[in-house]
């Protein structure tokens, strides 16, 4: 987890490398200081309009799904309302924004739900989040290669979507009891 | 024995001294032209069931039972209602998106399918609010129709 989190840390770091060379210093300092103190302070102190703390956060949360594990998919679901509040929509056209905002405030209380529930909950909730985010990253992009997979039989054979970041199907619907169930429908980036 | 004497002499202090505590009451005269009745041909049965079994704490109105003038009934009331309508509120429905009444309404379906709503602590003591296993049908495929034409 704690390595995880510093990982997509330092990702973000990269990020305002690019974008801005006059604040590394300030912000890298800021990263440190609050990366020690919590990690939703991580994601609250800095805005980032790139989708790569989310996308991460998002997929750590899928990677719990996967493992039927309730408290790590918990915390990452927590992990994840505070990148979507540190997520700046400022960058986008107005019509962007507008569509942003309606997918964040969707996407955040199924988060939110996922870090307070039973696991067949949190996989109901994980539903809705992934076709918010997938819709998401169609308007913000992602710097990672993402793998859209779809399996047919969860919500009563209606079929559920995720993202993933490997080719190989992992479901994170039904775990260790149907683990291979699915497949690939497209290749983000 | 003297202990019990104090602590039960507090405690009654307490309780009464709570009865003067206010809380914020959820009532409204009105009901806005975003409610869900407003904005859907709710057929009459399933706007009753809705009105009684979900209303109390999922609009801007709630029917206050006599021992809501009773402290720490009304402060657990209060929360219930304040939280209930952040989850959804049927009176705000055409202000929500496309994609959150659909969030909306997997989630009112899933909590009806598996008997998570109405609350049992609700239903408990308003009998009238429980949901029958046929009330149960005819409202999930109701609200599924609402589902599949948003």
């Amino acid at each position: 987890m704690v390595t995880l989190t510093a990982t997509s840390c330092k990702d973000t770091k990269k990020e305002h490398n690019n974008d801005d060379g006059h604040h590394n210093e300030e912000r890298g300092m800021h990263n440190e200081a609050s990366m020690e103190s919590s990690n939703d302070m991580m994601s609250d102190g800095q805005k980032t309009s790139k989708s790569t703390l989310l996308v991460a956060n998002y997929l750590e949360l899928k990677d719990a799904l996967v493992a039927d594990n309730k408290d790590g998919a918990a915390k990452a679901g927590g992990i994840m309302v505070s990148a979507f509040n540190s997520f700046d929509i400022s960058s986008f056209t107005s019509e962007e924004q507008e569509e942003l905002k309606d997918i964040m405030e969707d996407a955040k209380e199924h988060a939110e739900h996922i870090s307070e529930s039973p696991i067949e909950h949190q996989r109901e909730h994980f539903d809705v989040l992934s076709v918010d985010l997938i819709d998401m990253i169609a308007i913000t992009g992602t710097e990672k290669t993402l793998y859209q997979d779809f399996c047919p039989m969860y919500n009563n054979k209606k079929g559920a979507q995720w993202l993933s970041a490997t080719k190989e199907i992992k479901n994170p619907y039904y775990g260790s009891k149907m683990m291979t169930c699915g497949s690939v429908q497209k290749q983000i980036n | 024995m003297k202990e019990v004497k104090i602590i039960g002499f507090v405690l009654l202090i307490v309780l009464v001294g709570i009865q003067f505590m206010p809380t914020t009451r959820n009532q409204s005269d009105t009901v806005p032209k975003t409610d869900f009745m407003m904005v859907n041909t709710v057929p009459k049965t399933i706007q009753n069931k809705l009105q009684v079994s979900c209303y109390d704490c999922h609009s801007n109105n709630t029917e206050y039972p006599w021992y809501n003038k009773i402290q720490p009934v009304a402060w657990i009331l209060e929360d219930h209602v304040v939280h209930g309508k952040e989850e959804l509120n049927f009176n705000e429905w055409a202000n929500y998106s496309a994609r959150r009444k659909n969030s909306k309404l997997k989630s009112i379906l899933s909590q009806i399918e598996d008997n998570e709503m109405p609350l049992y602590s609700y239903t408990l003591i308003h009998g009238d609010a429980k949901l029958s296993e046929k009330e149960k049908i005819e409202i999930i495929k109701y609200l599924t129709l609402v589902k599949k034409d948003l």
